[in-house]
């Protein structure tokens, strides 16, 4: 089945919504380094594994929405 | 410049390279995400670096025991400073009691000034932003420090007073042991 061609006015409401996602999960990543060296610096060590594995989700995550929206962008300058 | 900008027929690497100095300051949404997942990777390797000094603080060997003061020394209710584990790492250790001594790190959860002990209240005082511990265990009594002072474990080997390792926000108590001789610290 053909995709519906993809409009400007779609386009930009696909990548404003890419981009509120990604800095959505910018502020929960800050919250968790903040956590994270918090825990470790109150002696906690077993929170830096979790911590880091969770960070790298989220880091996929934005790199996915970021892929996102480069194929966005040129499918709509073609 | 309206952010909202028609899409130009030129390919992409000539509208981000622009030779108009109307447009050197715009900033696309492509750009913007760019950076935030720049950012984004940042937060991952601060990540990373928690986590490398939590396994090599693991692997790490323990610190080597030093003899803080002899038991006697010290008058009831007064503190000394001594340096544990390394020369660059102030502790005080306090005598709170006949046959009770507790030992912290001086440095104050908070921004790391000199903390001090307070006889009259008996409790540990930084003087900087007026943060208060418990001498007992340590815990923060009272201003912005966010963690207890790291204890340090005392033992008493004879008359000695002897540091043998660092907690964390966690608590121990004086602990007699006899054991070999060990070099004395720097007051």
């Amino acid at each position: 089945m053909d995709r519906p061609p993809l409009t400007r006015p779609r386009a930009l409401t696909a990548i404003d919504g890419a981009l509120a996602l990604v800095a959505v999960l910018l502020v929960v990543q800050m919250w968790l380094l903040t956590a994270t060296l918090e825990t470790y610096l109150a002696g906690h060590h077993e929170a830096a594994v979790p911590g880091a594995i969770v960070s790298a989700l989220l880091f996929t995550a934005c790199v996915g929405l970021y892929l996102f929206v480069l194929r966005v962008d040129a499918d709509v300058r073609r | 410049m309206s952010l909202l900008r028609r899409p130009s027929a030129l390919p992409l690497w000539r509208d981000e390279i622009t030779i108009d100095a109307a447009d050197e300051g715009y900033v696309t949404r492509r750009q913007f995400t760019k950076f935030l997942v720049l950012t984004s990777f940042g937060m991952f390797v601060g990540q990373l670096w928690i986590l490398a000094r939590s396994l090599f603080a693991r692997a790490g060997a323990p610190p080597a025991p030093i003899i803080v003061g002899r038991a006697g020394d010290l008058p009831i209710g007064a503190a000394r400073v001594f340096h544990f584990p390394s020369p660059n790492d102030p502790c005080l250790l306090i005598r709170t009691g006949a046959e009770s001594y507790v030992a912290y790190s001086q440095k104050c959860t908070h921004l790391s000034c000199a903390v001090y002990f307070d006889a009259a209240k008996t409790r540990i005082e930084c003087p900087c932003h007026e943060g208060a511990f418990s001498a007992a265990d340590g815990r923060v009594l009272q201003g912005p420090p966010p963690r207890p002072l790291p204890r340090i474990r005392l033992q008493r080997r004879g008359d000695d007073l002897v540091a043998t390792g660092v907690e964390e926000g966690g608590s121990a108590e004086v602990s007699r042991a006899e054991a070999p001789a060990c070099p004395r610290a720097r007051a």
